[in-house]
């Protein structure tokens, strides 16, 4: 029985991971909080089921192109409006993420209304059952992309030239342009990266829950408390913090009730933040 | 501060109060109401947000844990003045005990922590079900009077609140506390190397502040009979309230009540023409504000003139 409870806390936490190492991505590089963040993954939901509905094609197939249109999106605000606020005030900020939410979430609702809607492919892989474990086949895959989703942008970050430039802003905005980042540039590509995994989660998110507006508030919440749990600023942070509160959630949910899961990850976070507010693993900069 | 324009735009203010007072319909003082409860909530944020400079978003906590504290107690009977009074105390003290953990944090973590309180106290509130009814709600007793009565009633109890708030920000402003605020906003660091207890000022600034809201969520638990914890305990009511001050001018004394004044006028407008969109429109004013008017409409003149 525990052991279910622990596999079940894993293959969310490899959902939550992929939340939260955009989240963590934005916030590190640019010091924004994105409280936009949890509607992209909601955007990616809907994206999925009109994939799904319209198209027929299963939401791992749609996940590519989901991501590349959230992505579009991510970018498209950042050049419009937010590369004007980067080193604003937090204030200024949290109110004009807040503002874009609120005129998203509002889309969101004028297009799909308030109704929950669910994927259900025709074809799945049901469950496996391994020494008395009941294994999810299809939610194992999620995590499991979810995952290699995470692990892909670690190395983009590492290896790549994008994702170095990324870095160097981070780390010395003024050094960076005089080496010939463009900085502006730089800032369009983070959230670029930070939106398209929002939405490839809500892709793979809407595989396992019913997708609805309201639940944007919940990934949101998920994606703070990873960032303070694992420590902002690292790739390796998201993916710690997000298995270990996918395990929090998943135990206190068995020993308290599932109503009470959410409470008990939040009074976590409140005590984290005094204890430790770097996190767990965190550390400056964005490596 | 000008004392000959204070004494001027009180005078008015007080007139036009009365005014509505007597001579208001139900439509009318409820449209006050919610003026008076904007503002108090305005200048409830203010003390610790504009003034101290902290980004919090834990309004809609303190104005829903008031509403609900209040709501209880009448309900087993306590009269109503007695039990905003109470959920007043109940705010501040909460605010002493949760301040002590989350003022020590600073920008993106304050506001994350403070953002985390509401999420937290609404989770509580729903699923202590045997003492708040949990997502079920809680019904007010109601009042044997006249609807018009009523809205006067509670009118009344707002203004005289938001008279309140104004009042305690004015005496802030120009107290010792003040000052100290200040120079926690500019640079609590340097601060606190002068010897500032800077700790002790934030508490004191987050307990007044949250004592106000608690009691502005309490009345306005009483006027509406009837709350759960997903209206008292709205994340817009920790929004709008910075959207407000911001609009006048975060930090100043007469910022938040001109700028609360100003939301309600476009609020109202907004509401009534464009349903369907209206958060959307609310979400572009507020991105608008924050992208060309960072210090608000009036933020720099009234800096200058009556900071």
């Amino acid at each position: 029985m525990i052991g279910q409870v622990l596999l079940n806390g894993l293959l969310l936490g490899g959902l939550y991971a992929s939340i939260a190492a955009g989240f963590s991505l934005v916030w590190g590089v640019m010091s924004v909080i994105n409280l936009l963040h949890g509607t992209l993954v909601v955007l990616g939901g809907y994206l999925a089921w009109m994939a799904f509905h319209f198209l027929g094609l299963h939401p791992l197939v749609a996940l590519a192109p989901v991501a590349l249109l959230v992505a579009l999106f991510g970018a498209g605000l950042q050049a419009s409006v937010l590369g004007r606020v980067v080193g604003a005030p937090v204030l200024v900020t949290l109110v004009i993420t807040f503002g874009l939410d609120l005129i998203t979430r509002n889309g969101l609702l004028l297009g799909f209304g308030a109704d929950f809607r669910t994927i259900r492919p025709s074809w799945t892989l049901g469950t496996a059952e391994i020494v008395g474990l009941k294994i999810p086949l299809d939610r194992t895959i999620a995590a499991s992309a979810a995952l290699a989703m995470t692990v892909a942008l670690y190395f983009l970050l590492r290896r790549s030239w994008l994702g170095r430039a990324i870095i160097a802003v981070r780390m010395d905005r003024d050094a960076a342009a005089l080496m010939g980042v463009r900085v502006q540039h730089a800032y369009i590509a983070a959230f670029a990266l930070s939106a398209a995994l929002a939405g490839a989660a809500g892709a793979l998110l809407g595989l396992v829950f019913p997708i609805s507006p309201l639940q944007s508030d919940g990934y949101l919440g998920t994606a703070f408390t990873v960032c303070v749990l694992g420590g902002l600023g690292s790739v390796v942070g998201a993916v710690a913090g997000g298995v270990l509160l996918g395990l929090v959630e998943s135990v206190a949910g068995f020993a308290f009730g599932a109503e009470n899961a959410s409470i008990v990850s939040f009074v976590l976070l409140i005590l984290l933040l005094a204890v430790r507010p770097e996190g767990l693993l965190g550390r400056r900069g964005y490596a | 501060m000008n004392h000959r324009l204070l004494a001027g735009v009180a005078t008015v203010t007080i007139g036009a109060a009365l005014g509505l007072f007597l001579w208001g319909d139900a439509y009318q003082l409820r449209l006050g109401t919610i003026l008076a409860m904007y503002i108090a909530l305005a200048c409830g944020w203010n003390l610790i947000g504009g003034m101290a400079g902290y980004p919090s978003f834990a309004t809609a906590a303190f104005f829903g844990l008031g509403a609900y504290a209040g709501a209880l107690t009448q309900v087993k009977g306590v009269p109503m003045v007695l039990a905003w009074t109470f959920a007043a105390v109940v705010a501040a003290t909460v605010a002493l005990a949760i301040g002590w953990i989350v003022l020590r944090l600073r920008g993106h973590y304050f506001a994350i922590a403070s953002f985390a309180l509401v999420i937290v106290l609404r989770e509580i509130v729903t699923n202590w079900t045997g003492l708040t009814g949990g997502g079920m709600g809680v019904s007010l007793p109601m009042l044997q009077t006249s609807v018009v009565e009523q809205a006067r009633l509670f009118f009344t109890a707002q203004a005289v609140l938001a008279a309140l708030a104004v009042t305690v920000s004015l005496f802030v402003a120009s107290s010792w506390l003040g000052f100290a605020l200040q120079c926690v906003r500019q640079n609590e660091s340097a601060a606190g190397m002068l010897g500032l207890d800077a700790r002790r000022v934030k508490a004191v600034a987050f307990c007044i502040s949250s004592a106000i809201l608690g009691a502005a969520g309490a009345i306005y638990a009483s006027s509406i009979f009837y709350i759960d914890p997903s209206d008292v305990f709205d994340i817009l009511l920790s929004v709008k309230p910075i959207v407000m001050a911001m609009l006048g001018g975060a930090g100043t004394v007469a910022g938040p009540v001109l700028g609360a004044l100003l939301f309600l006028i476009l609020e109202q407008t907004v509401w009534a023409s464009f349903l369907s969109v209206h958060s959307a429109i609310l979400g572009a004013l507020v991105v608008a504000l924050a992208v060309f008017l960072p210090r608000g409409l009036f933020g720099r003149r009234l800096r200058r003139r009556l900071a």
